[in-house]
């Protein structure tokens, strides 16, 4: 029986160096072993505590089982970093603890930072743009507002992952993780809602005669695209769009 | 602009392109804060926000999930951003010509980030056995180079963009035939779709998203009617 990882207790350096660690968990994400190697960068400053330190054998066995295929949300991912860093648990268990807890790491966290959090942090920057704020403004509320969010979740991400270890499944139900999306997103439409129309206003500036063109000309391509749904990717499009538009108007 | 101008922006685009994926993910890549700190650069904040807020709603529709392929935005919006911020003021083309290049760059560095994450992957399987052993150097190597190429990456992107668009954009501008307002008009068009488009994807799931999207809409008249 193979067992892992050191005490608990983890000395307060070593929790800062993971806590840093995992802003940089994805410099070597590649498309086979995904986070796997990150996880490994994260939890080394951990696995120095284990009987034998650096050269043992222990941290090497351990080092090579974390360094190996792991897929999660970057900023959840401290969760599993936390929880792999246990007292003796055996090596075959712990296996089994990463494949389980990838899938709900990776897909709670999409749904609740890529499509809620963040699409949602961009509407109010671009509302504070619409309502006339300056550079500063509109830069300084979106990084504030965006990493208040990301920095919170990082930190409990690892603190969960070190208090519950692999007891870790039913703080995956926690109501910000399961609830937070939805309320995320009626926000956002909210806040969409005002800010768009209100920077679209800003760009095309005052006393324009072709608002109303814009206005009509927006609702029935938003109406066109959300047809589309997944068929159609917008940027590609606007891209295409706007190329022709370029031509267009060079060779006129 | 000249090399000495340019080494400025392609630090930017490093920077920030290194922000998307490898670190820290603060999202100051998002082209809102890209675009801004690049016509900071150039000495025209008001010139980058204006484009990077109209990249920003076109990004919008490009969520980074999972090992999809996706656009990198950090260093198109600092392309994008000093482009036009280093443009003269009132030039009609300008807007419509500098945004065509960020989204270039945008696709061309997303296809760039697709191969170094193979190249990562390459000296991956070069170094397994060692990795198998549990050798702390060759992880460190193998994490530490990953995020020094992708570092690399984005300023290779930012130089190479600038140079082929600063002259192109210039020249698009200087023969531009469509009138100001519908050029903007144009520009405004595509990023409402795309946004809103982009809204609609991401949260027709949420139950009454709709009547919340309709409440903001109603505040917005509301403002337009006291302002």
């Amino acid at each position: 029986m193979t067992t892992v990882s050191p005490a608990r207790d983890l000395p307060l350096r070593v929790k800062l160096g993971m806590y840093f660690r995992l802003f940089a968990l994805q410099g070597s994400w590649n498309y086979e072993t995904l986070n796997g190697t990150g996880v490994g960068f994260a939890i080394e400053p951990a696995l120095r505590l284990l009987p034998g330190g650096l050269n043992g054998q222990q941290y090497r066995a351990a080092l090579a089982r974390e360094s190996r295929y792991f897929n999660a949300h970057p900023y959840l991912a401290g969760v599993a970093v936390g929880a792999l860093t246990l007292d003796g648990v055996e090596a075959s268990r712990i296996e089994r603890f990463r494949t389980a807890l990838a899938g709900p790491l990776g897909s709670v966290g999409d749904r609740l930072v890529w499509a809620s959090w963040l699409p949602f942090c961009s509407l109010v920057a671009i509302g504070v743009y619409g309502a006339g704020g300056t550079a500063l403004a509109v830069v300084g509320t979106f990084l504030l507002l965006y990493n208040a969010g990301h920095f919170l979740l990082r930190a409990w991400g690892l603190r969960i992952g070190l208090s519950r270890g692999l007891n870790v499944a039913s703080a995956l139900g926690n109501p910000v993780l399961r609830q937070g999306p939805v309320y995320i997103g009626r926000a956002a439409a909210l806040v969409g809602g005002v800010a768009l129309p209100l920077a679209l206003q800003r760009i095309v500036g005052p006393g324009r005669v072709l608002v109303g063109g814009i206005i009509v000309a927006a609702f029935i391509g938003i109406v066109l695209l959300a047809l589309l749904r997944e068929r159609a990717e917008g940027w590609r499009i606007a891209l295409g769009v706007l190329a022709v538009f370029v031509l267009y108007s060079v060779l006129t | 602009m000249s090399l000495l101008e340019v080494l400025p922006i392609a630090l930017l685009g490093a920077l920030l392109g290194l922000d998307v994926v490898s670190f820290p993910q603060a999202m100051i890549s998002r082209p809102i804060v890209a675009a801004t700190a690049a016509g900071a650069f150039i000495g025209n904040p008001p010139g980058g926000l204006l484009i990077g807020v109209v990249l920003e709603m076109i990004a919008l529709d490009t969520l980074p999930f999972g090992a999809s392929r996706y656009p990198e935005w950090g260093s198109a919006g600092v392309v994008g951003g000093a482009l036009f911020a280093s443009q003269p003021g009132g030039m009609p083309g300008a807007l419509p010509a500098c945004l065509l290049a960020a989204l270039l760059t945008a696709s061309i560095s997303g296809w760039s980030m697709v191969m170094l994450r193979r190249m990562i992957a390459g000296r991956l399987a070069r170094t397994r056995d060692q990795l198998e052993a549990g050798s702390r150097d060759a992880l460190l190597l193998l994490h530490l180079s990953g995020m020094s190429l992708d570092l690399l990456r984005g300023a290779l992107v930012t130089i190479v963009a600038m140079a082929i668009f600063a002259p192109l954009v210039r020249a698009i501008v200087a023969v531009w035939g469509s009138e100001s307002a519908a050029s903007h008009a144009v520009v405004v068009v595509i990023a409402a779709i795309v946004a809103g488009g982009a809204l609609w994807k991401v949260f027709h799931s949420v139950r009454h998203v709709l009547w919340f999207f309709a409440a903001g809409l109603l505040v917005w008249s509301a403002l337009l009617i006291t302002r």
